[in-house]
Formats: structure tokens, C-alpha cells, sequence
């Protein structure tokens, strides 16, 4: 009965809507000509709207920039990150600039040449020489980003260090993250999907040599300023592991295996005290004493950021950035392949 | 020419032999373009609501997660049990919506709308080249919309697995309930809208190429024409490797090959398929994925063309130059589309390769922003509601193509790569920028279309309020993807670190759901003025293409006897020697004039 006057309610709405629309149009038509001729009063007041917008675009975007740039995650833990942020920087800068250049004119252009039945427009077709500037010179700039950029992404994807990086696995299935470390010899056994039995969830061959010193765990712990290679496998569908904290990231495919490189340079207890991280975490933390929610404390953290099913949104895993001999602390607690299966 | 105009005379004969036309081969099965461009755009616009409609949903879910909607349960039934909304259900809102906006709305309710209508009314034709492929272009669409629409009704739910449907989520039922039957009907629904999209395509090239009219040589053609033309390209050159990759995904799902699986236990069960690999599919759907962004572009940008160039009383600025970049995309639209891939496993190299070809395309985009906005300088700006919007694409087209800069840069991408920073841009480049172009174009040809006008007022309260809110939905959410925000989490509250982000996501969903209701006024405005508003004059924007020509009665074959012809560019606005402020295409050169 209630969908029946909900029906009966919007088509008496729409009808009376229809029938006002109808007396405007005539009154309209009284006074001058059909309704939708544009009138220099409506180009007049539209010109002035789009001049408004201009402005009113340009002082909302410094009003985010101002109320939301602390939102931005915090400084890079890792020594690729730093580059990174840096190229990231000289690109923001450029497009805001030129952002903050064409938009005023746009709308500054909209209003200043608003139509008026008294003018005419300039006849102006083409001009060589100023559609030959706006060709080069962002060719030029692009150039400069490429280069930049290529630089970056290289040293980023083929770092080149002398110490020879430490072999760690993220193995990842719904909904959940695995690592297995490569132990003394610093070589991941062999591992494949088919060999998972029981306790041997990651699927790790105990007849290689070289799976007898891994171990598994289920929070990433990292020493400080040693490079580590992350070699991603995935049990079912496509994962990517985020780390956005160390600006890496990788997906995690069925059927092959991917990697990444990146040195960490700051540990967990050094980050929890950085001016911006402490800001971030008292207004967080404000927010979930408001709620009665467990507080919060700074961790580097690894999430899924490719949609991999119901639980997508919480597949997660911990990292610890320690000193070295805290690290080496924390391997000796853990038991080996050997050990466990 | 002397054989088009044979083949015109022929159209026109044949025109008076079948002059009685009943309901349905005037409106169901029509094979006249201009019906069958209103056929799609009025399907597009249902598509359009429900995919808009779904975006409210799922908006709803991410501003307030704790709080329950009785109106979600209504829509959802068992997917939003007493009003909370089921995590299952929302990866299935943003796949659908995804693939509704980019497939119907913008590929079909655009391009198959204004391809359709203005092609032969611009160029000088009496049809496009076939009416019955035309015809069927436009009911295989229609299929694919139907299934696309049931598909939301089966027991497991629609696909899930994000528009892009990547294997092997998409591609076992057992990894995700979206991964059933819905996942079937979906492929199945793109098949068929890839079979209409290539009939369609095929036929605008074939209309393009042979039907112009005397005197209309291709460097005569209104940009929009040869934004439709490269456009057809584009759809003809790579839906088919999305048919591909649809197929070969069919096989997998229902055949039991293994052309994107290897090594897969899912929910405990070890699968026999080896060999296969993801990243083939992603290369395959990507191969179509990037330039489907120009497909959906392009043609917004030839409706601005003509549009800003019309009501800024003065010739489109550098038009060999426009001409010259919508071909320089195009090309350059075919070589990027790895630049979705730099964080797949694929190997770096190709990532170097794939950021220079993707920022070299700043460069075409540019030189269009340029000319724009050199058409508005010293013009004398009829503000219409089309207007409004062709200046709005302008500017969304600079806000969202500026961020491309950052994510066609590899090393920049891996840290933002499928978080809301993403989404912004996508959103504001190819998303808006296409609406309001194709807004504009319903507001610019309502009266070819309908033979009425729309009202202006309500199309001024539309454009401002959507504006408005589509920078206020998007704008911010280049911040929280500055967060580190990944897309597609049904919540952010598992994450501490995102729980300062929430008051940002009130106010975009606030921002979503005016923009939402604010297209009501779209729609009634649209509805009433087919029936009740104002009839058109003959070239209500004084406009000087073809089409306004044509007599504002619809008939077959367009124009009654001859087909005029064509004696200069269409952009003869404001010339000087001349009175009024336009000429038409149709005029004849005066003694010593240049043409352009």
C-alpha cells in the first residue's frame, strides 16, 4: 500500500513539476523571446558564475592542500623512497603550476569574453608560430620527466648494491600474508603450491638442502639499512603486496614469481618518533579514544591492493624495522623448517 | 562523385517505395540512423542510472559503514541484510558500475548516440552506408544491456572482480561468489556488445570514407566527424583482442583449459591447470583498455570542438593542428598500454618503454587544451548549457590529464598505483570529461533529435550542480590516495591509519549523492522537452554544419531533392566581409574569398 502511494505521490510530483514548467515557459514567453534563446543578461550572469567557479576552484584547492597535505603518508623509510618522493615532488610541483596557470584562464576567458549581442568575435584561425610553442615546450618539460623519471624507475628496479640483499618470501592467498625467510644460507628452498600438506602451508620441498634453515612467520621483521629482496608468490589469485610506507609495491601472481628490492632506513621505534608521525598518530588517536576504540600505534604495515575477494579489505600483515642485533634476537626465536615439519 | 551522387539518388528512390512505415520499423526496428542514435542514447541513459545509482550505494557504504539503510535493503535484498551492506555485494556495485559507465554509458550511450545521429547529417548522406548493420549494432547492444541487467539478478550475485575482471579471481567460482554464473553472463554480455560495437564501427568508417558530399573533402569535415572516424578505428583495431581475451577467459571458466591458470589451490582445492598466466590476460584486456579510454574520449572532444566553436561565434583555433593531435593520440593510444601493468611482474624494461610512449601523449593533449582555449579568447561566448559544459570538459580535461603526468611516470606509479589517486584521475580525465561532452552534445542536438528545445534554465541548474559536485567528489580523493587509501576496500576500518581519512569520504559521498539527484533534473528536463517544449527553428545555434540544413521535420534520406553540397570549412564564424556571424558550409566562396 505504501509503494502504491509512493507511486501515486511521484507521478502527481512529476506532473505538477511538468505543468510549472509550462507556466514558466510562457511567462517567459510574455516577456521576451522563447525561453531557451540566450540572452546577454544569461551570458552575463553565466560569465560571471564561471569567474566565480575559477576562483572559487583555485581557493578551494589551497584550502585542501592546507586542511589535508598532513593526510599525505609520512616520509619514506627507504633509501629508493627518498628518490622517489623527490621525482614525485619536481612532477607535483610542475602540474600544479600549470594547473594554477590554464584553470584562471579558462574561466578568466569564459567570463571576460561572455557574449554580448553588440560585439563580434575576432576572426583568428590559426597561428603557426604559437601552436609550434605549445608543442615544444611541453615536449621539452616531458623530456626532462622522462629522463628523470627513467632514471628513477631504473636505479628503483635494478639497485645495485654490493652487499648482497637478504632472500625474504611474501607468500599470499586469501586472505592472509605468509613470509618465509631464507635462513644462514640465504637461499629459499624450493617451493610450489602442490607440496602444501598439513603443516606445510606455504608448500616448501623438505627435500631441498637449502629449506632446511627457512622459517616462517607471520609478521615481517627487517634489519635496518640491509638491503631485502621480497620474492612474491600467491596460492590462488592475484595479490598485490602494498607497502607504502617504503613506496614499494609488487603484484603477486599464481604461477610465477615476482620481486622487489628496497633497502629500509629507519627502524619502527626511530618513525613512531617523527614530528609528523607523532601528529598523525595523537589526531588518530583522538579519533578512536572519541569512539572507545583501542589506540593506535605507529606500525609499517603491508596490505593487498589488488581486489582478491570477500576479505580483500583485510588482508594485512605487520613489518618491524629493527637494529640489527634485535633482528637477530627475533631470528633465533623462530623455529626452522626443519625444526617444525 | 559522380557515383555518390548515384548512390543518393538511388537512397532517395528507394525512400519513396517504402514511405508507409508502421510502430515498429519506425521505432523498433528502425534502420534510420536517427532514429537509431536516439535508440542509443536513450538505452545509455538507463544504463547510465543504474550505474550512477549504484555509485550512490557504494558511497553510502564508504562515508558511513557503521550505519544501516533501510533503502540498500530495498535494493539488495539479501546482500544488504537489515540495511548493512555485504562486502561481496559492494566489489560487485563498483565491478558493475565500472564496466556499465566505460561500456554502455561511454562507449555505446556516446559515441553510438552522436556516431550515429550526426555522421550522415554532417558529412551529406542520406543513411549510414548500411542501415541494417546499423541496425543490428544497435539490438546487439541492446542484448548486451539485457544481459548485463539480469545478470545482477542471479542467485551468486554479478561479477565481482572489478571491471577489469582480471583471472584467476574472475575466473574460479570457488575464489569469489561474483565468480558464478554472474561472471558467465558478464562475458557474455561484452561479447555481444563487442559484435554491436564492431558493426557500428565498421559502418561509421564506411559512411565516413564513401558518402560525403560534394565539396566535402576530408580537411572539410567538423572535427566531430573525424573524432568519430579515429574513434572507429580504435574500436575496430582493438575490441577485437578483448574478444579474445573474453573468450579464451570463457574457456578457462567453462572448458577447463589454462590460458591464464597455473599453480592455483583456491579454498583448499588443488587445481590441475598449469602453464597458463594472468599477465597474458591483462596484457590482452589492456591492449583494449587503453585506447577504449581515447574510444570514450575522443568523440566528448570532437562534440566540444564544435560546440565551443559554435557559441564562441569564432573558428575552432588550429584546426589542421586538432586534426593532427586526435591522430597523434590515436597512434599513441595503441603503444601504452602497459603503463596499467609497471607493478605486474612485467619485466622493467618494458616499463621504461611504456612510460615514454604514455608521456609523450601530454604532448597532443596539450596542443587540444591550448586551442581551446585560444577559441574562447576574443570570442564572443553564447554561454548555452552546452556551452557550459563543453568549458567544463576543458577543464576537467587539464585537471584529470595533469595526473596522468604522475602515473605514467613507472617509478611514480608504484606507490600510487590503485589507490584512490588513481581513481581521481581516471575519473576526472576520461570520466567527466566524456560525461559533459556527452551532456553537451544532448544539449547542442536535443532539437535535431527531438525537433523541440530544451529548457535552458534547468539546464543551467543541472551543469552547475553537477560540476560542482564531480570536483567535489573527485578533487579530494587525490588526497586520500596521497593516504595511501588502496581502491576497492569495501571498509577502511581495519586500517587505523586510514581513520583520519573518513571525514574526506563524508563529504565525496556527500558530493555523490547531490551530483546523483542533481541528473533528475537532467532527466525530467530531457523527458518534458521531447513532449512539451518549444519547437526548434531551423538552426537554433546558428550553426554552420550540414545538419542544421536538413529540414527540422524528420524524414528518410535527410534531406528532401538534392543533397547540398559543401563550399568551404565549417568553421566560418565571425569572418570578416561577412554580415552575420556565421556562414554556412553550404555558402559559396565569394569572388577573391580564401577559404581557410
Amino acid at each position: 500500500m505504501t509503494g502504491l502511494l509512493m507511486v501515486v505521490v511521484l507521478f502527481l510530483a512529476v506532473f505538477a513539476a511538468a505543468q510549472i514548467m509550462r507556466i514558466y515557459e510562457l511567462s517567459v514567453k510574455v516577456r521576451q523571446e522563447e525561453e531557451y534563446v540566450v540572452t546577454d543578461k544569461d551570458n552575463s550572469n553565466q560569465g560571471r558564475l564561471m569567474l566565480l567557479f575559477g576562483i572559487g576552484l583555485v581557493v578551494s584547492f589551497f584550502w585542501m592542500v592546507a586542511a589535508w597535505d598532513e593526510l599525505a603518508l609520512p616520509k619514506p623509510a627507504s633509501l629508493h623512497g627518498v628518490q622517489i618522493d623527490q621525482l614525485w615532488d619536481i612532477s607535483m610541483g610542475l602540474i600544479v603550476v600549470m594547473f594554477l596557470i590554464i584553470q584562471p584562464i579558462l574561466f578568466w576567458f569564459s567570463y571576460k569574453y561572455r557574449g554580448n549581442k553588440a560585439n563580434k568575435a575576432t576572426f583568428y584561425a590559426h597561428n603557426d608560430k604559437l601552436e609550434l610553442i605549445w608543442t615544444i615546450v611541453p615536449a621539452i618539460a616531458l623530456a626532462v620527466l622522462i629522463i628523470y623519471g627513467l632514471t628513477t624507475w631504473s636505479n628503483t628496479m635494478n639497485p645495485s648494491t654490493d652487499e648482497e640483499p637478504m632472500v625474504v618470501e611474501v607468500y599470499a592467498q586469501q586472505f592472509k600474508w605468509t613470509a618465509r625467510y631464507s635462513g644462514e644460507d640465504n637461499t629459499l628452498g624450493y617451493a610450489n603450491i602442490r607440496l602444501i600438506q598439513g603443516a606445510n602451508t606455504v608448500g616448501v620441498d623438505t627435500n631441498d638442502a637449502n629449506s632446511g634453515d627457512d622459517f616462517v612467520a607471520t609478521e615481517i621483521h627487517l634489519p635496518v639499512g640491509k638491503p631485502v629482496l621480497f620474492k612474491f608468490r600467491s596460492q590462488d589469485v592475484i595479490h598485490s603486496a602494498y607497502m607504502p610506507h617504503f613506496r614499494a609495491q609488487m603484484n603477486c601472481v599464481p604461477g610465477m614469481e615476482t620481486h622487489f628490492q628496497f633497502t629500509p632506513t629507519l627502524t619502527t621505534a626511530e618513525i613512531r618518533q617523527d614530528p609528523e608521525v607523532i601528529a598523525k598518530v595523537e589526531r588518530i588517536n583522538a579519533i578512536r579514544s572519541a569512539k572507545g576504540q583501542e589506540l593506535y600505534e605507529y606500525d609499517y604495515i603491508l596490505m593487498c591492493n589488488k581486489i582478491c575477494g570477500s576479505a580483500h579489505y583485510n588482508m594485512q600483515m605487520n613489518i618491524v624495522v629493527e637494529a640489527q642485533a634485535d633482528y637477530d634476537a627475533w631470528v633465533k626465536e623462530q623455529k626452522t623448517i626443519a625444526e617444525t615439519l | 562523385m559522380a557515383s555518390h551522387d548515384h548512390a543518393n539518388d538511388h537512397a532517395h528512390d528507394h525512400d519513396h517505395e517504402h514511405h508507409v512505415e508502421n510502430f515498429w520499423t519506425k521505432y523498433i526496428f528502425s534502420q534510420d540512423h536517427k532514429m537509431i542514435g536516439k535508440q542509443f542514447l536513450i538505452t545509455g541513459m538507463f544504463m547510465g542510472i543504474v550505474g550512477v545509482f549504484m555509485s550512490m550505494m557504494f558511497r553510502l557504504q564508504l562515508a558511513w559503514p557503521d550505519q544501516k539503510f533501510a533503502i540498500l535493503e530495498t535494493f539488495l535484498g539479501k546482500w544488504a541484510p537489515e540495511g548493512q551492506m555485504d562486502p561481496n555485494i559492494y566489489m560487485a556495485l563498483v565491478t558493475i558500475h565500472g564496466t556499465i559507465m566505460v561500456f554502455f554509458v561511454l562507449t555505446a550511450g556516446l559515441s553510438g548516440t552522436f556516431s550515429n545521429l550526426l555522421i550522415p547529417l554532417q558529412i551529406g548522406a542520406r543513411d549510414m552506408a548500411s542501415g541494417f548493420l546499423n541496425m543490428l549494432s544497435y539490438w546487439f547492444f541492446a542484448a548486451s544491456s539485457v544481459v548485463m541487467i539480469v545478470s545482477l539478478f542471479v542467485e551468486t550475485g554479478p561479477a565481482s572482480g572489478g571491471w577489469t575482471v582480471y583471472p584467476p579471481l574472475s575466473a574460479l567460482p570457488q575464489a569469489m561468489p561474483g565468480s558464478g554464473t554472474g561472471m558467465t553472463l558478464w562475458l557474455v554480455s561484452m561479447t555481444l556488445f563487442i559484435a554491436g560495437s564492431l558493426l557500428g564501427s565498421l559502418n561509421y568508417i564506411v559512411t565516413i570514407i564513401n558518402l560525403r558530399t560534394k565539396g566535402m573533402a576530408m580537411t572539410r569535415l567538423p572535427l566531430t566527424i573525424w573524432a568519430f572516424l579515429v574513434t572507429a578505428i580504435l574500436g575496430v583495431l582493438s575490441f577485437p583482442v578483448l574478444l579474445s581475451a573474453a573468450l579464451l577467459l570463457m574457456f578457462d571458466r567453462l572448458l577447463g583449459t589454462s590460458f591464464y591458470l597455473s599453480d592455483i589451490m583456491v579454498a583448499g582445492e588443488l587445481l590441475h591447470n598449469e602453464g597458463g598466466s594472468p599477465v597474458l590476460y591483462e596484457h590482452l584486456f589492456w591492449f583494449l583498455g587503453h585506447p577504449e579510454v581515447y574510444i570514450i574520449l575522443l568523440p566528448a572532444l570532437g562534440i566540444t570542438s564544435e560546440v565551443i566553436a559554435t557559441n564562441a561565434r569564432k573558428p575552432i583555433f588550429g584546426y589542421r593542428a586538432m586534426i593532427g593531435s586526435i591522430l597523434a593520440i590515436a597512434f599513441l593510444s595503441f603503444i601504452v598500454w602497459g603503463h596499467h601493468m609497471f607493478i605486474t611482474g612485467m619485466n622493467p624494461f618494458l616499463g621504461s618503454v611504456f612510460t615514454f610512449t604514455t608521456l609523450l601523449i601530454a604532448i597532443p593533449s596539450a596542443v587540444k587544451a591550448f586551442n581551446y582555449i585560444t577559441t574562447l579568447w576574443k570570442g564572443n561566448l553564447q554561454l548555452t548549457p552546452a556551452m557550459l559544459f563543453s568549458i567544463g570538459l576543458v577543464s576537467t580535461f587539464v585537471a584529470g590529464g595533469l595526473t596522468g603526468i604522475i602515473l605514467g611516470d613507472s617509478a611514480l606509479d608504484i606507490n600510487v598505483h590503485d589507490t584512490y589517486f588513481v581513481v581521481a584521475h581516471f575519473h576526472i580525465v576520461m570520466g567527466l570529461s566524456a560525461i559533459f561532452g556527452m551532456f553537451a552534445g544532448v544539449y547542442h542536438w536535443f532539437p535535431k533529435m527531438y525537433r523541440r528545445m530544451m529548457n535552458k534554465t534547468l539546464g543551467y541548474w543541472h551543469f552547475w550542480l553537477t560540476f560542482i559536485s564531480a570536483y567535489g567528489v573527485f578533487f579530494p580523493m587525490h588526497f586520500t590516495g596521497l593516504a595511501g587509501l588502496p581502491r576497492r576496500y569495501y571498509s577502511n576500518a581495519e586500517f587505523p591509519i586510514f581513520d583520519e581519512l573518513q571525514d574526506i569520504n563524508v563529504i565525496i559521498s556527500m558530493f555523490a549523492l547531490i551530483g546523483g539527484i542533481a541528473q533528475l533534473i537532467f532527466i525530467f528536463n530531457f523527458f518534458y522537452s521531447m513532449w512539451r517544449g518549444p519547437k526548434a527553428p531551423q538552426n537554433p545555434w546558428k550553426s554552420n554544419t550540414l545538419e542544421w540544413t536538413a529540414p527540422v521535420e524528420h524524414m528518410h534520406g535527410n534531406w528532401p531533392g538534392e543533397i547540398p553540397s559543401v563550399h568551404r570549412w565549417p568553421y566560418d564564424y565571425s569572418k570578416p566581409g561577412y554580415d552575420e556571424d556565421f556562414v554556412p558550409q553550404t555558402t559559396p566562396l565569394k569572388d577573391g574569398e580564401v577559404g581557410h
